[in-house]
């Protein structure tokens, strides 16, 4: 059976560690989604709070550590942690998995959140495009999307430590956007189209966004 | 219409994404990008990389009661965030500056109208109205400018910019937009430097208007 393991370029060779899910071959059920995604995903169909715990667990802690990185005190970040996790359970029918990665989902959550109790004013964010109910789930572009990031992943892990970590200061945002230089060996451009094709999906939508 | 052809660069959407722009040209390129599928799948590109920084993050424990804190309060009423739609022209991130409101058009002169939407020591929100054949007056800006045009476009030396465009000039380009035939150019325009449209201006005009 063709897996779309195969036109997949070999990212991985200075990888020591692989991740369990890397190493699971590709067919294109939603059997195969991340643990993440099939949390996320019953926390929005279902309101299934025991995935939610799960998805905690998992977050919880790594947005902990991420938000004390940023600057935050372990009290801030706790706090911030709670915000961020009652919003996931609040906006969980925003979650798009043809588009987006419960992480990155997550990251963009956190990121506003941080930036309105900074500037005490919201950040202004466009409009949101929501998917509609009654379209199909479309596995291959969700395990697509899930494949593109585990290269971003690899990408970034291939990285010099210096260069990782200018990658990482930018998008804890302690870099003026003057000081983020994009020469930095990430292949954006496949997770790009992969993403776009995900926003294709609502054309419907999008016809009028372009009027 | 015609397509959008300018677009935000990737590193302007990657600080945008970190959350390290500033408030005014946050408001431009959330606007653009609320017009744009092409910079939309973008901005989620650089949302992905900041979800796989978020899941490398090293977990840091959080306290025992936090998750049995946030269990308990999914269930709680909550006030949900205002949600700013488009309106006509205008797209959501421009709608909650306007705080809703229609336009409030003050006089520039030469049929230019204004309406300074946000200012303050970190930049400026305005929005502009040029009539067709009119240049934009002349006008200084240490730092960058954002130009988006809402409706009409205009054209200057270094190209034609129609509805959904994003002109980026820093202070080292010297520009003459003129409004094009046709509909009237509506565009917001936003600096991250104190504004100096307003003592300008009239200052230009004096010759005209002996004011």
């Amino acid at each position: 059976m063709l897996t779309q393991t195969i036109d997949r370029p070999n990212l991985a060779k200075s990888n020591k560690v692989t991740p369990r899910r890397e190493r699971e071959p590709v067919s294109q059920t939603k059997n195969d989604y991340s643990d993440e995604t099939i949390w996320m995903l019953a926390v929005r169909d279902t309101r299934d709070r025991g995935a939610f715990a799960a998805l905690f667990d998992h977050f919880a802690p790594r947005l902990k550590g991420f938000l004390i990185r940023g600057g935050a005190s372990p009290q801030q970040a706790e706090e911030i942690v709670q915000d961020v996790m009652l919003t996931i359970w609040r906006k969980a029918d925003m979650f798009d998995p043809h588009r987006a990665q419960v992480s990155a989902w997550i990251y963009q959550i956190a990121r506003n959140r941080r930036i309105d109790i900074a500037r005490k004013e919201n950040r202004p964010m466009p409009e949101a495009l929501k998917e509609e109910p009654e379209l199909e789930p479309d596995a291959s572009q969700i395990l697509g999307l899930e494949q593109e990031t585990t290269q971003l992943k690899q990408a970034l892990a291939a990285l010099k430590p210096e260069q990782r970590e200018v990658i990482e200061k930018a998008y804890l945002g302690e870099l003026t956007h003057q000081e983020i230089s994009m020469q930095t060996g990430l292949p954006l451009g496949t997770i790009k189209s992969r993403i776009r094709l995900g926003l294709q999906r609502l054309r419907h939508e999008l016809k009028d966004l372009t009027q | 219409m015609s397509a959008i052809t300018h677009h935000v660069p990737d590193a302007i959407l990657a600080s945008y994404a970190a959350g390290s722009l500033p408030q005014a040209f946050a408001v431009a390129v959330a606007s653009h990008v609320s017009l744009c599928a092409h910079c939309r799948g973008a901005l989620e590109a650089h949302q992905a990389v900041g979800g796989v920084i978020l899941e490398d993050t090293k977990a840091v424990a959080v306290s025992a009661s936090l998750k049995d804190s946030i269990l308990a309060q999914l269930d709680a009423p909550y006030t949900p965030e205002p949600v700013y739609e488009r309106n006509g022209i205008f797209p959501g991130p421009v709608m909650e500056v306007m705080q809703r409101h229609a336009p409030r058009w003050k006089k520039l002169g030469m049929g230019v109208r204004q309406d300074i939407l946000s200012a303050d020591a970190h930049g400026s929100v305005r929005l502009l109205y040029i009539p067709p054949g009119q240049a934009v007056p002349d006008h200084s800006h240490n730092g960058l400018e954002m130009t988006l045009v809402l409706q009409g476009s205009f054209s200057d030396e270094t190209g034609r910019f129609g509805v959904g465009d994003l002109e980026i000039a820093d202070e080292t380009v010297e520009h003459t937009p003129v409004a094009d035939p046709g509909a009237a150019c509506i565009c917001l325009a936003a600096t991250d430097a104190r504004l100096r449209f307003n003592a300008l201006v009239p200052r230009l005009l004096q010759p005209l208007f002996r004011i």
